[in-house]
């Protein structure tokens, strides 16, 4: 498909700006600060439509079909959140308008962190991090800030092996030294390889919860009691807290730290890749240290506290991703308390049926009871054909691919989250198929290797675009359109 | 309303052939002193009525009815209709990372587009698929250029937004990166003396809407081996200024909000970031590259991967993972409407911006600097208390406090002036101004 500089005609316009009405005057800045060449599609209206249209249609979203993409919650997201979104009173005001004139924001805002602290038991939160490892940053930025504030010097931060790559990266940023902690096999964290690298000079834990394999961390009070007792801290990712809603609470199990990602678990949209936002819940005794400004009632009114003497600092600036706010308050108080519960429940009940219906044709390593989402292995597929095989035919049959190759700590991962908006006609569509993909392997393995047959494009060369990387359009860039 | 699809029956299936007998016992691993056994204090269920009654009614406490000549990072554009069209279709918005490329090449596409875009607008050689913000992308622009250079020093300008200088600081602050701050002479920075650094990070235009002497800036850079970080927050101003690529900077950032994404309180907005080939493989977060399909048909895929986070996890270039990709289709959608349209734009924000001056200043109202500006100044009041009441008196939003920001610039404020603006809008701000 022609990129939309490939539909430029030269003197073709999409829009008009009304005449200027102010009287045109000469040499308003030098010569020497003014661009000669600006290089921009010249298009129609009707041009640009066909072509994001057409663009559109070459992609998938949850609107499109079943999308078992798992630790990423594609769960549905409701329209109505997108509408309140877009009132008026919320996308035209400015960040620096008075606190009188932005009462309705703040309060966004700040009854947002009341539902967020009562949801996760946590005590205080920030509402400013835009994306989960924007928020993890945050977070280990007050595991940082903390130890500072006690004078004390600890380098390490002890990180499960079965945890999303987020993790690490966000501890490095922050300048601490990563410590692997290992997987038992039962697909939990080892509390004896925890023990062993539990010195002195270990800031934090960062755990998944239920983690990464879809798995409750049965000895979690443990774990918390270890650190606390070496006066560590317990940082949660909410990656996965779909599973816990209405049903458990990080706060009551020994968690000091948690993010969330509203654009999983509160159904604002995964947008191609974002936005997102991730808020960053504490205990008490870490409130002091979160970003500013903070949003406090006083006499009846919402204002913004600046003077937090204590805090890490701003991480974005103005007051994070605020129409991702508004829409994850939509759907909160659309679901009420008894809607919360239900995900939680539907959320686990419909990973479970879908187990249920495929362990007995695909490898499950840790066989469990799950949570959101489980993991598959690929030794049971025949000839060769690998997990990677599976995901490319999955996308013949309409299905978007499971997360694959991850957790690393599993040969050939297939992770998949059903998530709780997903009726069981569907996950009994997708068992079907995943069955039939497991047959193809025996008896058909060359489909497999060279699906997908039906997508706009067939398998891509990556090692190409590595090795020579084309990262933008050139005018001289020779288009390579199909030939038959 | 919830959104869950189960009924009653279908559940008892379900459990049936899980082999439980209540949904409860799938939550066997969990300490059953965790389970909650209150309900949680979140109010009841809504319906879409009643929900939509609500919002309307909290979105209504917010005042947006008044002419507002407010800018200083949130900046009002006119976004074409088609972009909010576009944007809605589900096949964008409810689709994640495009990890599975052969079903996600409209929005890989998109993203190589909205490369190329920012591209020419920053004359750089590569851009990234986005990052939150203009502000956290100065900062991963501070970070990468330490890297690049093996240094620990960073001098950034005090005419840089003044909330982009704390992310700057908080960042640097976990990393241990020091950070200089570097002064304004009449506005506009003055470099000083410094030595061993990383990179000198300036805004274009810059927070008091001054346009840069950005020749000298990158001599002085270059000449002590650094690298210069040229941040665009207004990016409009690129349709008629030089871009920071034609001064040799190294990193170019910047907020893309301007195009096609409403002000929204502050955010969801969307940073960009820019650099040079040579130091494309230093650059944070996604990447979509061109190549080929197994028929040879171009494709487009995420590339260069070896630095991000699932892969290099500790030894990463940075942590992002999720990013702005809406915001940025947004950016796309918009940019390819506008066309070459953007500079008629550009010339727009600078000619209503000096009529609002001149008109200022034939009324008495004084301006602060005299450094060439786009679309943002900053005048002097005698009494700045009392001239934001007779504004919003008169149905206008004040201009920004800036001794908020400055001690040093006590009873002045900064105005944006764009597009959106009519002259008549214009004249009210003057008259009601200057009445005081």
């Amino acid at each position: 498909m022609k990129l939309i500089f490939e539909r430029s005609v030269k003197g073709r316009k999409a829009v008009e700006l009304p005449k200027l009405d102010v009287p045109l005057q000469a040499n308003l800045i030098p010569e020497e600060f003014i661009r000669q060449e600006l290089d921009m599609p010249e298009v129609s209206e009707l041009d640009v439509i066909r072509h994001y249209t057409a663009l559109s249609r070459r992609n998938f979203g949850v609107d499109n079909g079943f999308y078992p993409l798992g630790s990423c919650t594609m769960k549905y997201n409701p329209k109505i959140n997108e509408d309140m979104a877009r009132l008026e009173g919320f996308s035209q005001l400015h960040p620096y308008a008075p606190e009188e004139s932005s009462q309705g924001a703040l309060q966004i805002i700040y009854e947002l962190q009341q539902y967020l602290k009562e949801i996760s038991g946590m005590d205080a939160f920030t509402l400013q991090p835009a994306a989960g490892s924007h928020g993890e940053l945050t977070g280990i930025m007050i595991v940082k800030k903390y130890f500072e504030s006690m004078n004390e010097k600890r380098t390490k931060i002890l990180i499960p092996d079965s945890a999303h790559g987020t993790n690490p990266a966000s501890a490095t940023l922050c300048g601490f030294e990563c410590v692997e902690i290992k997987s038992n096999s039962e697909g939990e964290i080892d509390l004896d390889d925890l023990k062993s690298k539990l010195t002195k000079d270990v800031a934090a834990i960062m755990i998944t919860n239920p983690n990464t394999l879809g798995l409750f961390e049965r000895r979690i009070l443990d774990a918390a009691k270890l650190m606390h007792d070496n006066n560590s801290i317990v940082y949660m990712d909410g990656a996965n807290l779909n599973a816990m809603l209405g049903i458990a609470r990080p706060g009551d199990f020994g968690i000091d730290i948690l993010h969330i990602n509203l654009h999983k678990t509160f159904s604002t949209p995964h947008g191609g890749g974002g936005p997102g936002a991730g808020p960053v819940g504490v205990k008490k005794h870490l409130e002091r240290f979160l970003p500013k400004p903070s949003v406090e009632v006083v006499d009846k009114k919402y204002r913004l506290n600046y003077n937090l003497p204590d805090s890490i600092g701003r991480v974005r600036a103005f007051y994070g991703n605020f129409g991702i706010l508004v829409r994850a308050y939509t759907y909160i108080r659309s679901n009420g308390f008894e809607g919360i519960r239900a995900i939680g429940e539907n959320s686990v009940l419909n990973a479970n049926y879908l187990l249920a219906k495929l362990k007995k044709h695909y490898h499950v390593p840790y066989n469990r009871t799950c949570q959101h989402e489980f993991v598959l292995t690929d030794k049971y597929l025949s000839n060769d054909v690998s997990t990677n095989d599976v995901a490319k035919r999955l996308l013949d049959f309409g299905f978007y691919a499971p997360t694959i190759y991850f957790p690393l700590i599993v040969h050939g991962a297939i992770m998949i989250e059903p998530t709780e908006t997903e009726s069981k006609e569907t996950l009994d569509a997708f068992a079907e198929v995943m069955i039939k993909i497991k047959e193809e392997s025996v008896n058909d393995p060359e489909i497999l290797k060279s699906a997908p047959l039906t997508t706009p494009v067939s398998r891509l060369d990556g090692v190409l675009a590595a090795r020579k990387p084309i990262l933008r359009y050139e005018r001289t860039m020779a288009l390579n359109e199909p030939t038959h | 309303m919830h959104y869950v699809s189960n009924t009653e029956e279908q559940i008892k299936e379900m459990l049936d052939v899980i082999g439980a007998n209540d949904v409860s016992e799938l939550f066997k691993d969990v300490p059953q002193s965790l389970i909650l056994k209150e309900k949680l204090k979140i109010p009841s269920a809504l319906s879409e009525m009643e929900v939509g009654r609500l919002l309307k009614s909290i979105a209504a406490k917010n005042n947006t009815g008044m002419i507002s000549f407010l800018g200083a990072g949130a900046y009002c554009h006119f976004i074409p209709t088609i972009v909010n069209h576009l944007l809605l279709r589900g096949e964008f918005f409810t689709a994640y990372t495009p990890y599975q490329p052969e079903i996600s090449q409209g929005m890989l596409q998109a993203i190589f587009e909205y490369q190329t875009i920012i591209c020419n607008l920053t004359g750089m050689d590569a851009a990234n698929a986005s990052m939150y913000d203009n502000s956290s992308a100065l900062a991963e622009a501070a970070i990468m250029a330490c890297r690049i250079k093996n240094k620990n020093k960073i001098l950034i300008s005090r005419a840089v937004h003044p909330e982009h200088r704390e992310v700057v600081k908080t960042y640097t602050n976990a990393n241990s990166i020091e950070l200089i701050e570097v002064g304004c002479s009449n506005g506009t920075t003055e470099i000083g003396e410094h030595k061993d650094f990383a990179a000198i990070l300036v805004q274009q235009p810059n927070f008091f809407g001054l346009i840069e002497d950005l020749n000298a800036i990158s001599d002085f850079a270059h000449e002590n081996g650094a690298l210069l970080v040229v941040s665009v927050n207004e990016p409009t101003s690129l349709g008629i200024l030089k871009s920071p690529g034609s001064y040799n900077a190294d990193i170019v950032v910047g907020e893309g909000h301007s195009f096609g994404n409403p002000i929204s309180f502050g955010g969801p907005f969307v940073g960009f970031m820019a650099t040079k080939r040579e130091f494309v493989r230093q650059i944070p977060g996604r990447l979509a590259g061109q190549t080929v399909d197994s028929e040879g048909r171009r494709g487009f895929v995420l590339t260069l991967q070896a630095r991000e986070q699932h892969i290099r996890r500790e030894k990463a270039t940075s942590n992002i993972c999720t990013n702005q990709a809406l915001n940025a289709l947004a950016v796309t959608i918009t940019l390819s409407t506008l066309g070459k349209e953007l500079k008629n734009l550009a010339i727009q924000n600078l000619h209503k911006s000096h009529y609002a001056v001149n008109s200022m200043e034939n009324a008495g109202i004084k301006r602060v600097f005299t450094a060439p500006f786009y679309n943002e100044f900053v005048v002097e009041v005698k009494d700045l208390k009392k001239a934001s009441e007779n504004l919003i008196k008169n149905g206008i939003l004040p201009g920004l406090d800036l001794g908020k920001f400055y001690p040093e610039h006590k009873n002045r404020m900064l105005f944006c002036i764009t597009e959106m603006h009519t002259k008549e809008q214009v004249d009210e701000l003057v008259g009601a101004l200057s009445s005081d």
